[in-house]
């Protein structure tokens, strides 16, 4: 029978069925941030553990560094050390360590794909949930917890059960304007946050063939916030295409053999899946969030929900909740939805093409009066570096925009980037919840195109009516 | 890790869906590196008014009848979100070592049982009927019994719950799961020796 490209991968990787505990699953990469580590690493001390393979695990600070005055010490002493704590347990258990000024330096889950560590096939964890975002490279990656990270470090190995498979069919060839960020957050809005739970998801259908293989990446990255396992995309001749001359690509096999081996990982016509959702790409308008939970979205050229039409409960009083901590009123246009500041970055939305897509909006454009701060932080040392080459930096410099150094940044707001209570914020990132960005603070996630919209306008704004300087 | 076998203990209502881990435990809460001292801020920015730790009155937990409280109900997919242990450290560091929901996130299901906490999931139907009897009945308890897989409540009335045999054994067990993994160490030899990638 033909199998898909999740069966192939569990199947693979399995390395025994214990008659008293879940399955055990080999890992390929496992990925170490600053935050998640200390208590894995404490653990293995105690019980005189070792890591058995410290040659697949990669190790980078991300979440709570600072994104200026990189050159100065780090304010924060709790911040300085979780960065010590990493960099020691790092040299006591021989990992490899990408510093804050490595050049290979960046969020976890923009590096590892970028350095070529990601591949088709593969099984990669990290104490991230985010993890997903590796997916869309044809690898079943996802986010573990501090236990499991320990269970890893010291295994290599993790317990896992099979989960269901949702085919996640997206038809025909989205709008000019509408980006990866807008279908998932499309797909979320229809299925809920809840709706993945149990599965992992496969993407298929035209639109995600067309995708480039980095707006494949914000669709996985996001599936953790339909509440799926993981987010999978068949590698293809994009998927080869991507990898080929990354630094981490395997040198001892010939580059024809290792382009059959990544692709035939890829899902086999015919296969099945537990359940199957078709989505039309045309269907999709730009999507801004007004809740604080990411499946509280609506298009731009729609409104915040009126109370007295939801009918059950629990829902009204959830929707109730969110309206008064976002402090907007009932039906209200989105595109009337004034912000304060603007973040354009994160593991969603901070890679190269995602910055490309914001400068061209705001090139030849002012920030406006009423945006206190605008933002934009690279996912990575090397996407700066690539933004930096093209000159997307002076656009963003020249239009009044922050061009910052790499990490997590405002997207959880653990280093000093952050919103005051009150603050509104048009962001790229990926949760909207409360206080996320900051105490009181309020997020609507948008696609980059449209935050740097809103950054020229002060206010939600249809793309696709945008008018370009050249 | 410690057992879970019987549970005898107050109910406290958490009236809210997609409780994510942001709002089981703050960022700023993220930055230390044990695993311990996180149930003063468990719910911080709904729990308090002020930095200074001054209870937020609406916050329905902080009632007084909820105090000491060991089960934590609340409604669907709980723990959404953010992978961080520290969720399931915080609620067991206040005294939470059972949750009473509709459903929960996947990553967070997995964390509770490597910190000897108990999610049992429950019907709408049944999960809307607890809050109506914690809510009126002042000092509510019920007794969870891993084993039987069942919930006894004040009229003795029993609620029958499922949970996978695995998972089970390990709370009943309070195993080491890295310990109990290592037994296949020579599986794992074995299978790295074949591993169809060129790692």
């Amino acid at each position: 029978m033909p199998k898909n490209i999740y069966e192939k991968i569990w199947s693979a990787h399995l390395v025994c069925e214990p008659n008293d505990q879940d399955p055990i699953l080999y890992i390929d990469r496992h990925y170490v941030h600053e935050v998640t580590s200390p208590q894995a690493f404490e653990g293995l001390r105690l019980s005189g553990r070792k890591v058995r393979r410290p040659d697949l695990t990669f190790a980078t600070i991300d979440h709570n560094i600072p994104t200026v005055n990189r050159d100065k010490p780090i304010s924060d002493p709790l911040s300085v050390l979780q960065i010590e704590t990493l960099k020691k347990n790092c040299e006591e258990f021989g990992i490899q360590y990408f510093d804050m000024n490595d050049p290979k330096n960046g969020i976890v889950h923009v590096i590892g794909p970028e350095l070529g560590l990601t591949q088709p096939g593969m099984t990669i964890v990290c104490g991230d949930s985010h993890t997903s975002t590796h997916g869309a490279l044809g690898a079943l990656a996802f986010g573990i917890g501090t236990s499991e990270v320990e269970h890893v470090l010291a295994t290599q190995t993790l317990l896992q059960r099979k989960s269901k498979t949702m085919e996640i069919r997206i038809e025909d060839k989205p709008t000019p304007g509408i980006t990866a960020k807008d279908i998932i957050l499309y797909i979320i809005g229809k299925i809920g946050t809840g709706g993945g739970t149990g599965y992992v998801v496969e993407y298929t259908g035209d639109a995600v063939k067309n995708l480039s293989v980095e707006g494949r990446m914000t669709l996985c990255n996001m599936t953790i916030e339909a509440g799926a396992r993981a987010g999978l995309i068949s590698p293809d001749e994009k998927t080869v295409k991507y990898l080929l001359g990354r630094p981490y690509i395997p040198k001892n096999i010939q580059e024809e053999e290792l382009i059959q081996l990544w692709l035939s990982w890829a899902s086999e016509p015919g296969c099945l899946y537990d359940r199957t959702i078709t989505i039309n790409a045309e269907e999709v308008e730009p999507q801004v969030t007004w809740g604080t939970s990411p499946e509280m979205v609506a298009p731009i050229t729609g409104k915040v929900p009126v109370l007295n039409e939801i009918s059950d409960t629990t829902r009204r009083n959830a929707v109730k909740k969110a309206l008064d901590y976002m402090g907007l009123n009932e039906g209200m246009p989105i595109e009337s939805i004034e912000v304060d500041k603007i973040f354009i970055g994160s593991c969603t939305n901070g890679r190269l093409e995602d910055l490309r897509e914001a400068a061209m909006v705001v090139k030849g454009y002012k920030v406006n009066n009423r945006i206190k701060q605008a933002l934009v932080v690279p996912g990575s040392m090397l996407v700066k570096k690539q933004a930096e080459q093209e000159g997307l930096h002076k656009i963003f410099i020249e239009s009044g925009f922050e061009w910052r150094e790499p990490g997590c940044s405002m997207c959880l707001a653990m280093n000093d980037d952050r919103l005051n209570p009150g603050e509104r914020c048009a962001s790229t990132s990926n949760r909207n919840f409360e206080g996320r960005q900051g105490k009181g603070g309020r997020t609507h996630l948008v696609s980059p195109a449209m935050a740097a919209a809103c950054a020229i306008t002060g206010h939600f704004t249809d793309i696709r009516k945008w008018k370009f300087n050249k | 890790m410690e057992k879970f076998n019987i549970l005898k203990g107050i109910v406290a209502p958490l009236d809210a869906r997609n409780v994510d881990t942001d709002q089981i435990i703050p960022k700023q809460f993220m930055k230390r590196i044990q695993k311990t001292g996180y149930g003063d801020v468990l719910f911080y920015d709904w729990r308090y008014i002020s930095d200074d730790k001054t209870p937020n009155p609406k916050f329905e937990m902080n009632a007084s009848r909820y105090k000491g409280a060991t089960i934590l109900l609340t409604r669907d997919n709980f723990g959404c979100g953010s992978s961080r242990e520290h969720a399931p450290w915080a609620l067991k560091d206040y005294g939470f070592c059972c949750i009473l929901a509709v459903s929960y996130a996947d990553i967070f299901y997995n964390n509770c049982f490597n910190n000897g906490i108990l999610p049992v999931t429950l019907t709408h139907e049944i999960i809307d009927q607890l809050f109506k009897e914690v809510r009126a009945t002042e000092n509510y308890m019920l007794e969870v019994n891993l084993e039987n897989q069942t919930i006894t409540k004040p009229n003795n009335e029993i609620i029958k719950f499922d949970i996978h045999s695995f998972l089970k054994e390990r709370l009943l067990n309070g195993w080491d799961q890295i310990g109990l993994t290592l037994r296949y160490a020579e599986m794992i030899d074995k299978f790295e020796k074949n591993h169809p990638l060129k790692l």
